[in-house]
């Protein structure tokens, strides 16, 4: 066990540099200039914008400007953005805390709703109400998260309100609310589909007939017996699911003012801000790959015929 | 809680109890499935009777309807599609099929318990074994972890499992196909129930591993003086075992005996088919005997006897009259105890 987490915890480094490096090179490559951008409308002297380029280090290149920012990360420095001369690690730190919290909040969401729907639905499979749960996610998987997003702050915020339809720079848990449930939809839908296929093959098993036979009364057999073993393929998606939650969401961000990772990447990118870009995307990849051994680790202890050397 | 409960705080010294009667007496059992294609009539008027102490083989092959009358009587059937639309199960002069749910959940594991054939399979995979043994105290006797695991290791030994209490806490998958079959038996044996059904419980063993088991199994019954219903196709395992048999067809008892009687004198064409197909030393090189045809497709169950199509013997009568079980007797007349067929030439076949 310690040493497959050693080995997977070694991986790491690989990925880490393989994706920082491509997303450095893809930052490179995209057109515009955010130093010639600065100064907007006006004409500038290609001197002053070169002494510029000079003076952040944009004039190396690119394996230099790559190596400089290498070596300011292992001194914590995420580097600086050109326009407003923040820090980045700033940035971060304004964006993720808020993050953290939407993803969480439509994590738990999906978790909670989606598993007693799956097993809901699981347990009286081919009924009305199996088949109507299977209509609903179908729904869920196949409507775009902006028109939810819209649809919902239409209904709940312009029509009913109650909530507002903007999330505020504090973030609040129940201005989140909303963007949390647009945001753990589509994951939702998954979760209950997934639950609800493992229930109901594993309601056939043999193993269920013994717990039956051994005179277990009924909650004991689905609670113990019936969603130790549904469990392990739901557990397996929702960790990946979390990793992706982390990583922020453009489209439900936007929608609600949502002041989180995903707008910052997004407003970065049409600012071509190559450092907070690549400081963001790599915290997003460090994130993901966490949660994703975090996964392998626990499926190892949902199922024992599972082993790790 | 239910009147069951309170006789099981004072356990009754076995084999003496009030009713004089058998342990379990199966009256008249039909069970159908209610499929796509049509009903499924898989049970069809079954009786036999099960006492303290006694052995019942019964014999058949897939889909005789063997298995499904076990688990009507451990209330495991899948319901729908399974339907019970006459019958009665008696035990200890009680009718189950009229019990509550929660009667019936006091009688299983505690005073009815079952061995599955496929023991991997029927283990959870996902739960150690010590934990599926002590479920049985915790839930049952209110143990607590502790306890129940005590218990749990004293249950291994006693089937036989060695180092039982470092192999506690292993999961099924790390036994041997023996080794998980013991714990089967171990989790049936928990609470020393007063009748075990053991449905082909050597099927999914290894020859060599399948007579341990057998014996393991009528040891355990003869010091725990249970009643064990022993469902098989397997003639050669019944032999030692077995007290008396009971051959199923397509849903029906076709031929009760006393075990030893049924291999020398079997009453019914299909026993006999069954015992020809039995390879023996003395006929090495020959060809064995095959029933001829399928069984039957429970669907269109052939009309008058069962087996009509695939029986050499079969006549007019045998395609429109459906034979009863009835006793079968000498040729001059006297009664052979505990024997019965369902064959309309039954004297042709045992004293042919």
């Amino acid at each position: 066990m310690g040493r497959y987490v050693a080995r997977r915890l070694l991986q790491m480094i690989p990925v880490f540099l393989g994706s920082t490096m491509l997303v450095f090179a893809m930052m490179y490559a995209l057109p515009g200039d955010p130093v010639r951008a600065l100064a907007g409308e006006q004409t500038v002297d290609p001197a002053q914008i070169a002494a510029m380029k000079h003076k952040l280090g944009l004039d190396l290149p690119l394996w230099h400007q790559y190596w400089n920012y290498l070596t300011g990360l292992f001194h914590w420095d995420f580097g600086t953005e050109i326009a407003s001369g923040r820090p980045v690690a700033d940035t971060i730190a304004d964006a993720f805390p808020i993050t953290i919290r939407l993803a969480l909040f439509a994590f738990l969401f999906t978790v909670i709703v989606g598993i007693s729907m799956g097993v809901f639905a699981g347990l009286k499979a081919d009924t009305l109400r199996d088949r109507g749960l299977l209509i609903l996610t179908l729904l869920l998987i196949s409507v775009p998260s902006f028109v939810l997003g819209f649809l919902g702050q239409y209904l709940f915020a312009f029509q009913l309100g109650w909530v507002d339809p903007n999330v505020s720079a504090e973030a609040n848990w129940s201005e989140l609310f909303l963007p949390a449930v647009v945001l753990g939809s589509l994951s939702l839908a998954y979760v209950a589909r997934l639950t609800r296929t493992s229930v109901a093959e594993n309601l056939r098993a043999d193993y269920m007939r013994t717990a039956v036979a051994k005179g277990l009364p009924r909650r004991r057999v689905v609670g113990v017996h019936l969603m130790r073993n549904s469990m392990i393929p739901v557990v397996t998606f929702l960790g990946t699911d979390l990793g992706a939650l982390l990583g922020g969401a453009v489209v439900t961000e936007g929608i609600f003012n949502v002041q989180g990772v995903g707008r910052a990447v997004f407003g970065a990118l049409q600012h071509r801000e190559g450092a907070t870009v690549v400081g963001i995307v790599t915290l997003i990849v460090i994130v993901y790959l966490v949660t994703s051994l975090l996964v392998d680790l626990l499926y190892a202890v949902l199922d024992p015929r599972i082993r790790y050397a | 809680m239910t009147i069951i409960d309170k006789t099981a705080d004072v356990p009754a010294p076995r084999g003496s109890n009030d009713e004089s009667g058998p342990l379990l007496e199966v009256r008249d059992l039909h069970v159908e499935f209610h499929t796509r294609d049509g009903v499924a009539k898989a049970v069809n008027g079954v009786n036999y009777n099960v006492s303290a102490g006694e052995t019942l083989a019964v014999l058949g092959e897939s889909g005789s309807g063997k298995s499904v009358t076990a688990q009507a009587i451990m209330g495991i059937l899948d319901m729908p599609p399974g339907r019970i639309p006459k019958g009665e199960i008696l035990f200890r002069g009680q009718d189950m099929l009229k019990m509550s749910n929660e009667e019936r959940r006091q009688i299983r594991g505690q005073k009815i318990a079952m061995i599955f054939q496929d023991a991997l399979s029927s283990l959870n995979p996902v739960l150690s074994v010590g934990y599926q043994l002590g479920e049985m105290f915790r839930v049952h006797k209110g143990m607590s972890k502790k306890d129940a695991k005590a218990k749990a290791i004293a249950l291994m030994d006693r089937v036989r499992i060695p180092a039982a209490k470092e192999r506690i806490n292993d999961y099924p998958h790390q036994f041997s196909g023996g080794m998980r079959q013991r714990i089967m038996i171990a989790m049936a044996l928990a609470l020393e129930p007063d009748l075990i059904i053991a449905d082909e419980p050597t099927t999914a063993l290894d020859v060599t591993v399948q007579a341990q088991v057998m014996d393991l199994l009528a040891e355990l019954q003869r010091d725990f003086n249970m009643g064990l219903i022993l469902i098989t196709h397997d003639l050669g395992v019944v032999a030692d075992v077995a007290d008396k048999i009971a051959v199923m067809y397509a849903g029906r008892i076709v031929e009760t005996a006393p075990v030893h009687e049924i291999y020398k004198r079997p009453a019914h064409p299909y026993t006999k088919g069954l015992l020809e197909s039995i390879p023996r030393l003395d006929q090495k090189g020959q060809e064995l005997y095959a029933i001829k045809g399928l069984p039957p497709n429970l669907l269109h169950v052939p009309s008058g006897c069962a087996f009509n199509p695939r029986c050499t013997m079969a006549q007019d009568i045998c395609r429109t009259d459906i034979p009863a079980l009835l006793p079968v007797t000498e040729r001059d007349g006297t009664e052979l105890v505990g024997r019965g067929s369902a064959c309309h030439f039954w004297k042709e076949t045992i004293h042919g």
